[in-house]
């Protein structure tokens, strides 16, 4: 049985199960989100798809859609604390956008945008973080990460290979590789992976291909994230 | 006859591309002249900037004294400071080198690095010293607005100068909003 709730004043269909977002993308209403992926598992960490419902903050991927709910998203005040999310995923990294081959595709970028991110805002840490070239395919550069787990969960849920873990707590959490030199060739990590295809930001690529499209013609040069089908 | 707006302009640690971008503007210089005047800039090679300019333009971020003392000379005397490229907001290319100690750069540039034999890393009083780390100038003063891009486009620079000059706020929709 087909139930709904309000989006915005907006009234969306939901099935039995299904989550605030995952009825919303299938309504064709776009909520931001970086953790995010249709095909996986929820994970609920980077916050940026938080709506309110009934007057509460909640994170719309792990929120199951409930008949009668008011949900609200796009409103200055959450887009404001959007903002500030990303801000600081940008200056927790090392987000260089003009010399990274994700750049024009980048689902930070595109959400920055989407965003109105016109500044970092606060202080940059600038950390230290090695790159991994070590693999024949595929280069990890770990300046990018905001750790959406995405990697972990394609690696274990999908490939069944667990190639990818976070590790540490807190402002300490990292990505790292699952094998016991650390490197990503000492793995059985394999460019047909699932995991290789699912980074939102630059850190998983597929060396010999850099700037491959040229500007003006990637992803969300052509049309905002908000535009693009699921946000994804 | 309306007063033109006085607007200043510099690079910092940048590498003059967003100047560039903005002589882009091509024959709007010529519209945009009939509403302002250049004060400091190396457009004018003016070297301080008069009390009373109305808009600073800051390409670059901060790697040295001497970036500083200029940006808090603009501020000083500029009603609206815009950052304008990516160096300036975030550092850009020459933060690249932020996980390095400075001394060990130093070393490699003047010392280590083939060819260099009897290298001395420069020690002259009229020199700026170098920072530890690059910094964007956000960091050091209050900046008005941001016009992201590496450079920004000359389309999104006439955009936000003439927003400012219809007295509006700056904004850049998609496809002018870039950070590369």
């Amino acid at each position: 049985m087909s139930h709904t709730f309000t989006l915005d004043g907006k009234t969306i269909p939901f099935e039995d199960g299904q989550t605030i977002i995952q009825a919303a993308i299938a309504a064709g209403v776009f909520i931001p989100h970086l953790c995010y992926h249709p095909d996986f598992k929820p994970h609920g960490s980077c916050k940026l798809c938080t709506v309110k419902v009934n007057g509460r903050h909640t994170a719309s991927c792990t929120m199951r859609a409930m008949a009668g709910m008011v949900v609200e998203s796009e409103t200055a005040e959450l887009n404001a604390e959007r903002r500030a999310l990303t801000q600081m995923l940008f200056v927790e990294g090392n987000h260089f956008c003009p010399s990274c081959e994700q750049s024009g595709n980048c689902q930070l970028q595109a959400t920055a945008y989407h965003l109105g991110m016109m500044s970092p805002h606060y202080d940059h840490f600038f950390p230290n973080r090695a790159v991994d070239a070590s693999h024949p395919d595929v280069l990890l550069d770990f300046n990018r990460c905001i750790l959406c787990s995405l990697c972990v969960r394609a690696s274990r849920d999908v490939d069944g290979k667990n190639v990818f873990g976070l590790s540490g707590r807190g402002i300490g959490t990292h990505l790292i590789v699952n094998a016991k030199s650390g490197q990503l060739a000492d793995t059985d990590f394999s460019l047909s992976d699932k995991a290789a295809q699912v980074c939102p930001v630059g850190v998983i690529l597929k060396k010999r291909r850099g700037f491959a499209v040229p500007i003006g013609e990637r992803t969300y040069d052509k049309a905002p994230i908000s535009e693009t089908a699921n946000g994804n | 006859m309306k007063k033109k707006l006085k607007v200043a302009t510099t690079s910092l640690a940048g590498c003059f591309g967003c100047h560039m971008s903005f002589l882009d503007i091509d024959e709007r210089l010529f519209t945009l002249l009939e509403h302002i005047e250049f004060d400091r800039s190396p457009l004018t090679d003016i070297k301080t900037c008069s009390p009373d300019c109305d808009i600073g333009l800051i390409e670059g971020g901060l790697c040295n004294a001497e970036n500083i003392h200029v940006l808090r000379e603009f501020r000083k005397n500029c009603k609206i400071l815009i950052a304008m490229g990516a160096c300036a907001i975030n550092g850009g290319l020459p933060a690249q080198r932020n996980h390095l100690p400075l001394t060990t750069i130093l070393e490699e540039v003047y010392h280590t690095s083939p060819g260099l034999a009897n290298g001395m890393i420069p020690n002259d009083p009229e020199l700026p010293l170098p920072l530890n780390q690059v910094h964007p100038i956000h960091e050091v003063v209050k900046i008005d607005y941001f016009m992201p891009g590496c450079p920004p486009s000359a389309d999104a620079i006439w955009k936000v100068l003439t927003d400012l000059l219809a007295g509006k706020e700056p904004e850049l929709g998609h496809g002018l909003m870039h950070y590369d």
